[in-house]
């Protein structure tokens, strides 16, 4: 299944944003001036954007993706030492600037940004062929040192051989003259069986950083004068301002100002604990808006309603209401999901300094050509004039991937109406109540068997609200009513069912929503996962034979399932009270299958036990990261399958911290294997697609050992 | 003014009181290794060690630790924690990274006082630190491979 709709309407966005399409790179002397390279007493050589070579040998990659956790640090520059022929260990990392024009995401057309699981798919040529350019520009800059026929030349780690005669040239002695190299429009890749790092064992580049302290995340820069502001909110969602008292706030040590901005009333302080304590000493009061009454409960009250009238059409294949009619076995089965909040380990915050020429913001910055926008506009200045550094972010699963900007632009008014460096730090209470949640979802299947248990028809309605609706990806993302990132992974269904209605509702809500880590197929692949199961139940089939019988057409979900439940025993007794559960399930180009092995007490508590996971992601560049990615996709996934909620009452979060907004902890981490297939597809992301499998694996194996079936996340730690 | 020693050296702050030692240690000290997560002890992303003892100090006044030693990220030193940050590079366990301060100061406490922990009892003591890229079980496999290394 290919994502094409995601990424037209990505293109379709950036070209909204006015960037002009360049791929950036080659480096112009206007570009290069811009970002400061080459400077003959540093670098001396940066033949595109991508690459710096310093005399003393060192190379130093710009890497235009965030590093949230997900390796981007690690897996981008290995594509570059691959092709220049560098030592692993002699690599150095920087984050990239802002520039659309020269560090755009190739899959989103104008615009930088981190997402969709694209950093590997979009780089993967790209840097491959700055690593090339690069290392042919050395090898003309030997050929002409020594006077012979460049051809004839190889390079190796970190220096540019001459076979014939023994002669060898560092980078670094050559980084002067290969400036001056004319810049070859054609260069040859290596080939597979030559890699020497793509594919192969090697570490990331920020371990040691992120072990001693010293990695710099947002929350952590500091600069000379810098104030500390936090933001008093709305705790009902689309209230507003009504008035606010700023005496008692203003009499708090340390507090500097207290002002009203569009997103509350902001309290600036000479230190973080100082802005919180002005901030609870405030007195503001809030007029009701459109929220105010509005419960969970009610809402899918009014979702199952919804759920009786057809939607949207997605996918329809056949006639799904006549095959019914007419199967010999009917299932239904309703499904429901909560309000998610990302609750990236690092709370949100952002360092922002306005000044005459332009401004300049520090933060984990997950797209920042729209961030660049988006403050231009609260400052009145041209977007390039807004330049971002991306530092560290402690997580963010598509939290900092905001349409809206909305913590950079509060944080950007601040700055402006301080006149000094500012950072706002948001408190674990404003991230869980800020919104911008995984929206929750209905969904209601009904399929019917023919007499030989074979599934005939499959119709599947989902009710949510749409992640897109309102920003510049829905031109381009909502088709006839749908909203792909609703339905991804429910109308993509792989299964072979010749009658097949996939519609959609999408209500509208005063409840801010955005994509979660793994977006349509958070909830699609639960929806769906558990309902084959169902079927293959119905039919008296065992659930993986009955899976394979319908995945004819598709070998690759055929293969990560065959791997995954032959790695896993499946069909092999286990002790008892343990089961085992299996789904299988694409996502941004790549397959994943799980098996979750669970233990459950004769008082209905259960622990997940084991999980067994086989990933296609083609090639995997650096099976390590791959390895981590499914491990800790599964764990968080496993956060919402459990415990994870934001429910609303009266129109406000009933969670504010981790001791209601639950998240796995250490004793429920199951023991996890991953199996990775081997390809030499071009690769596909791998920080999303092990999240989805995991809720419904462990939900049919709940099911295998109880018998009951589980339709509501969270499953919580005990069946009832 | 309030007086105590980080990483082996004196500081005197002037903050009131109730002010959590954490955003002492980040704001005014610039230790900024200790994270902030919950402020409210529920995620370990702030643990310190104050006379040796693991503290979560977001919730730790600063008034309390007057006259006491406390050791952060920066200043951890000696063969316990060399060995965890051995074991976590040759692990890789960091993705974000941005709870492994917590982790480490944690499991060195643990290690200094069981030097051959089982899976269980890991578990136990790294329960009260959060990991929400659930980077847990290389923080487990870190732990065995640390203690391997300090009892080779
Ligand atoms: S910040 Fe102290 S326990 Fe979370
Ligand atoms: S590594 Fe990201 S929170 Fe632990």
């Amino acid at each position: 299944m290919n994502h094409d709709p995601s990424r037209r309407a990505f293109i379709k966005a950036g070209a909204a944003l006015g960037a002009g399409l360049t791929l950036g790179f080659h480096l112009t002397a206007a570009r290069a001036a811009k970002l400061a390279i080459p400077t003959p007493a540093g670098e001396a050589f940066a033949p595109n954007a991508f690459i710096r070579i310093a005399p003393d040998g060192t190379v130093t990659v710009l890497v235009k993706h965030l590093e949230m956790g997900q390796g981007v640090q690690t897996g981008l520059p290995a594509l570059v030492a691959e092709e220049l022929e560098v030592p692993w260990q002699d690599i150095r990392v920087e984050a990239a600037p802002a520039d659309a024009s020269l560090y755009n995401n190739l899959l989103w057309g104008p615009m930088q940004g981190t997402g969709g699981s694209t950093a590997m798919a979009n780089s993967y040529e790209q840097l491959r062929r700055a690593g090339a350019t690069a290392r042919e520009m050395l090898k003309a800059a030997a050929a002409q040192a020594w006077q012979v026929d460049q051809a004839g030349l190889k390079a190796d780690a970190g220096a540019i051989l001459n076979p014939a005669t023994g002669q060898r040239l560092s980078y670094g002695q050559l980084a002067d003259a290969a400036a001056l190299m004319a810049v070859p429009k054609q260069v040859e890749l290596k080939s597979a069986k030559d890699f020497k790092v793509i594919g192969k064992g090697f570490k990331r580049t920020d371990t040691r950083a992120k072990s001693d302290g010293s990695a710099q995340f947002g929350l952590d820069l500091h600069l000379d004068g810098m104030l500390t502001a936090v933001v008093a909110r709305p705790q009902r969602f689309g209230d507003t301002l009504d008035k606010f008292d700023a005496g008692k706030a203003l009499a708090m040590p340390g507090v500097k100002a207290v002002f009203a901005i569009p997103a509350g009333v902001a309290v600036v302080a000479a230190d973080t604990w100082s802005a919180i304590k002005g901030r609870e000493a405030l007195k503001a009061d809030w007029a009701a808006g459109p929220a105010a009454g509005l419960s969970s409960a009610a809402i899918f009250a009014s979702y199952r309603d919804l759920a009786k009238q057809p939607g949207a059409v997605a996918r329809n294949d056949g006639d799904a209401a006549k095959a019914l009619a007419g199967s010999a076995q009917r299932i239904a089965a309703e499904f429901e999901v909560p309000y998610l909040a990302h609750a990236p380990m690092e709370p949100l915050n952002c360092v922002v300094q306005v000044q005459a020429d332009g401004c300049d913001i520090w933060t984990g910055d997950q797209f920042q050509t729209m961030d660049q926008n988006n403050a231009a506009k609260v400052l009145g200045i041209a977007p390039d004039k807004v330049r971002i550094h991306t530092l560290f972010a402690g997580g963010s699963f598509g939290r900092r991937a905001n349409a809206q900007s909305d913590y950079i632009v509060e944080a950007v008014a601040i700055a402006k109406h301080m006149g000094v460096p500012v950072k706002t730090v948001w408190t674990r209470e404003d991230d869980i109540h800020g919104g911008y949640y995984r929206p929750c979802y209905l969904h209601a299947l009904e399929a019917g068997l023919d007499a030989d248990g074979r599934p005939m028809a499959w119709q599947h309605r989902i009710v949510g609200q749409s992640i897109t609706a309102g920003t510049p990806f829905e031109a381009g993302m909502v088709k006839n009513g749908v909203d792909n990132t609703s339905v991804e992974g429910a109308a993509n269904l792989p299964y072979a069912i010749p009658n097949l209605r996939v519609d959609l509702q999408s209500p509208k809500l005063p409840v801010p929503v955005l994509w979660w880590r793994s977006v349509g197929s958070t909830h699609t692949a639960f929806a769906t996962e558990v309902f084959i199961d169902e079927l293959a139940h119905a039919a008296g089939a065992d659930p993986v034979a009955f899976r394979r019988g319908l995945l004819k057409d598709h070998p690759r979900h055929l293969a990560v399932l065959d791997l995954a439940v032959d790695k896993a025993n499946w069909g092999k007794p286990l002790p008892p009270g343990w089961g085992r559960g299996v789904a299988v399930h694409e996502s941004f180009n790549s397959y994943v299958a799980e098996v979750a092995e669970v233990s459950v007490q004769p008082n209905g508590e259960f622990k997940v036990e084991r999980v067994v996971c086989a990933v296609d992601c083609g090639l995997a560049v650096t099976p390590d990261v791959v390895k981590a990615q499914m491990e800790g996709g599964i764990g968080f996934g496993l956060s919402a399958a459990l415990h994870s909620a934001v429910t609303l009452e009266d129109g406000r979060a009933e969670q504010s911290n981790f001791d209601d907004y639950r998240i796995l902890r250490m004793k429920e981490m199951p023991r996890i294997e991953v199996h990775i297939v081997a390809s030499d597809a071009p690769p596909t992301g791998v920080g999303e697609p092990g999240v989805p499998p995991i809720a419904p694996a462990v939900a049919n194996a709940l099911f295998a050992v109880t018998g009951k079936r589980l339709r509501k996340l969270p499953l919580g730690s005990r069946v009832s | 003014m309030i007086s105590f020693t980080v990483n082996g050296k004196p500081h005197s702050v002037d903050v009131p009181g109730d002010t959590p030692l954490l955003w002492v240690l980040r704001d005014h000290l610039r230790l900024t290794g200790t994270k902030f997560g919950c402020g409210e002890s529920f995620c370990g992303a702030c643990t310190v060690h104050i006379d040796g003892k693991p503290a979560k100090s977001c919730s730790v006044e600063v008034g309390k630790v007057a006259g006491k030693s406390v050791t952060t990220i920066e200043g951890i030193a000696g063969p316990v924690i060399e060995a965890l940050r051995a074991a976590w590079s040759e692990l890789d366990v960091p993705q974000c990274g941005y709870c492994h301060s917590g982790q480490l100061m944690r499991a060195a406490d643990l290690l200094a006082h069981n030097p051959r922990p089982d899976d269980e009892q890991i578990d136990a003591a790294m329960n009260g630190n959060l990991c929400r890229c659930a980077t847990y079980q290389r923080i487990r496999d870190g732990i065995h491979a640390a203690a391997r290394r300090l009892g080779a």
